[in-house]
């Protein structure tokens, strides 16, 4: 339909803030890969020199790194996995018909507006101390010692709080699948005879798969990066440390600005390779 | 055996009465349709049947047996539903079977019943393929397969074919009126079309307001429509109505006469008349006209009539064909 003129002015028009947002990206990035090849220390900032690949060497062969991997790994997945299956047995129960729906809405969807520094302080302070918190009390009130969280089950309090945030996307994205279910395929289902489990594993699990990988792909992508909850709770250590986390202590307590930028970088590649997978297992779901 | 009773079925919604105390009973193997404008409570009349709202008062008979608070799917019906509620993951097969399946029926028997229902509705080769890879046509065929395999006591169908193009929609028609033949299985079958209803029905119910308006043949309700409404409803182009002197004189307060049963004359006539325009369909052609202190009439005339916009012409309504009707616009007479 387009003319040429207007093809011209068109991709004149929209110049300005496609160059401005390439620069954005690539800017930090150009700097970040220009860093992380420098012997660059803020402690010791004349000897900054060329150093090639020694930085990547030198931080995929931390003895740390694998940990950090694992960790990340580990509550990637563990909140992924909590906040997908909760989250859809959230949303199957409000999508119920019940007296004061709308506010049960709004109340389950309030901890995603929590800032993530904040909820982790709540949680760290009111809920999990081991002297002061609403858990220790409920323990005590049975008869049972208190736990203390972060020093006996650090990651299990990180994927907890984590999950806590991220349990109100799911719930909201998955509430608003199951509702655009066809009204007379349920109909159709009740003169079938399918009862309760079947008709959820046949008819409903299939309609909201692909509400559900596009939770588990945003969700990931944040979840890489998780940080505030760890430094705010345990301030990393071996068992919640991960590769932001990692990275951040490498740049804040060594000062080794080459080192994080390596390190940086490294995430920025495991991102894209758990990203590309992702993109490929849903781009497969969105085609059927 | 699959005959259906309803005895004073009343349903409300809010304090609002939907349908209102209907009494209607199906005989086996009859098909019956259920027509009406739209907001008459046929579709909300079939849900009933079917178990999908409950009924606030009344009872529904299935085979003499009160089902009136059984479930949907203890009743032993089938329905075919307006959007076809197919489930569009599963393949035609899975889409047929899936009933069965869930009455955990033996494999053998499942494959067997879904060979022969795909057999009679020529769905044989798109077993394997998605709903959506499927035309407007062959969703309704499945929808209707899926029905089959259940080898229910009734089918209920709610405006089946109001998804499909003109052209299809006829020879869907057929199909279901070749199935009805040859399954010779109660059918209950709701239209807001009145075309759909004459062309296929055994027996029609017309229902208006959550009232039964008439219950009859086809030909009944078109030669001896019980009131106004249902003379007005059923047949195409609908009926002219005049009230006024030309009804008095017949004594009644209304009249009514169907476009077919109206002469027309250049010359002579009861009632004079101006041609506002002539549709020209070939084998028929209607001429709607004018008529001087009565107001506008369809007049249907075989073959290609020469009437032109403007022209001042007469038409006469057939005497023997006059409907007559009271002043509650109840029927008259004979």
């Amino acid at each position: 339909m387009a003319t040429q003129q207007t093809t011209t002015a068109g991709r004149l028009l929209v110049a300005p803030s496609v160059i401005l947002l390439f620069l954005w990206m690539i800017v930090p990035l150009v700097m970040t890969i220009y860093f992380s090849t420098l012997h660059f220390i803020l402690t010791d900032p004349d000897s900054r020199s060329f150093i090639g690949l020694q930085n990547y060497i030198d931080f995929l062969s931390d003895p740390d790194f694998l940990g950090a991997l694992r960790n990340t790994l580990v509550l990637v997945g563990s909140v992924l996995v909590i906040s997908v299956v909760g989250g859809t047995l959230v949303a199957l129960l409000m999508d119920q018909q019940i007296y004061g729906q709308s506010i049960v809405r709004l109340m389950v969807i309030a901890p995603f507006f929590v800032m993530p520094t904040v909820s982790a302080l709540i949680w760290k302070n009111m809920l999990m101390n081991p002297v002061s918190g609403l858990f220790a009390w409920l323990a005590q009130s049975v008869g049972l010692t208190p736990i203390d969280w972060f020093t006996n089950a650090p990651m299990l309090s990180v994927i907890l709080i984590v999950s806590w945030q991220w349990l109100p996307f799911a719930s909201l994205i998955m509430l608003t699948a199951l509702q655009s279910l066809d009204e007379e395929q349920k109909e159709a289902a009740a003169l079938d005879g399918v009862g309760a489990i079947p008709f959820f594993f046949y008819i409903v699990l299939p309609h909201i798969a692909r509400a559900m990988t596009v939770v588990i792909l945003i969700e990931t992508i944040f979840l890489l990066s998780v940080f505030a909850e760890i430094y705010v709770t345990t301030n990393g250590g071996p068992s919640t440390t991960n590769i932001p986390f990692l990275v951040y202590e490498l740049a804040q307590h060594s000062y080794d600005v080459g080192g994080a930028s390596a390190g940086g970088i490294v995430a920025v590649v495991l991102a894209n390779i758990v990203a590309f997978f992702l993109v490929r297992v849903v781009g497969k779901n969105l085609e059927n | 055996m699959g005959s259906i009773e309803l005895v004073k079925v009343r349903k409300d919604f809010g304090g609002f009465a939907v349908i209102n105390g209907v009494d209607l009973k199906v005989e086996d193997g009859e098909f019956t349709v259920f027509v009406g404008p739209s907001g008459c409570g046929k579709s909300t009349l079939l849900r009933l049947i079917a178990g999908l709202e409950d009924i606030s008062s009344g009872q529904v008979l299935i085979d003499g047996k009160d089902v009136s608070r059984v479930g949907p799917s203890q009743r032993g019906l089938s329905m075919v539903f307006q959007s076809y509620a197919l489930y569009p993951h599963m393949s035609v097969r899975n889409n047929i079977a899936f009933a069965l399946k869930m009455a955990k029926q033996p494999k053998d028997v499942i494959e067997q019943k879904v060979k022969k229902a795909a057999g009679i509705l020529n769905l044989t080769d798109y077993l394997e393929r998605k709903p959506r890879q499927l035309s407007g046509g062959q969703r309704q065929r499945v929808a209707i397969g899926r029905a089959i395999v259940r080898e229910p006591k009734a089918f209920l169908f709610d405006e089946p074919l109001s998804n499909l193009d003109a052209a299809l929609r006829v020879q869907m028609r057929l199909e279901i009126g070749d199935l009805h033949q040859s399954l010779k299985t109660t059918m209950i079958y709701v239209t807001h079309d009145q075309v759909e209803a004459m062309t296929m029905a055994d027996k029609i119910v017309v229902l208006n307001k959550g009232e039964v308006a008439q219950i009859g043949s086809p030909l009944e309700l078109y030669n001896r429509p019980q009131n106004l409404f249902v003379a007005r409803f059923i047949g195409s182009p609908t009926m002219n109505i005049a009230t006024g002197p030309s009804a008095a004189k017949r004594g009644a307060t209304t009249i009514g006469i169907r476009p077919e049963h109206v002469d027309v004359s250049a010359t002579a006539g009861e009632w004079p008349a101006k041609v506002r325009l002539a549709e020209h369909l070939g084998s028929d052609t209607y001429v709607h006209v004018e008529v001087d202190d009565i107001g506008p009439m369809t007049v249907r005339l075989g073959g290609e009539a020469p009437n032109q916009p403007g022209q001042r012409i007469f038409v006469t309504p057939q005497e023997p064909r006059i409907h007559r009707f009271d002043q509650q616009g109840l029927r008259v007479g004979g």
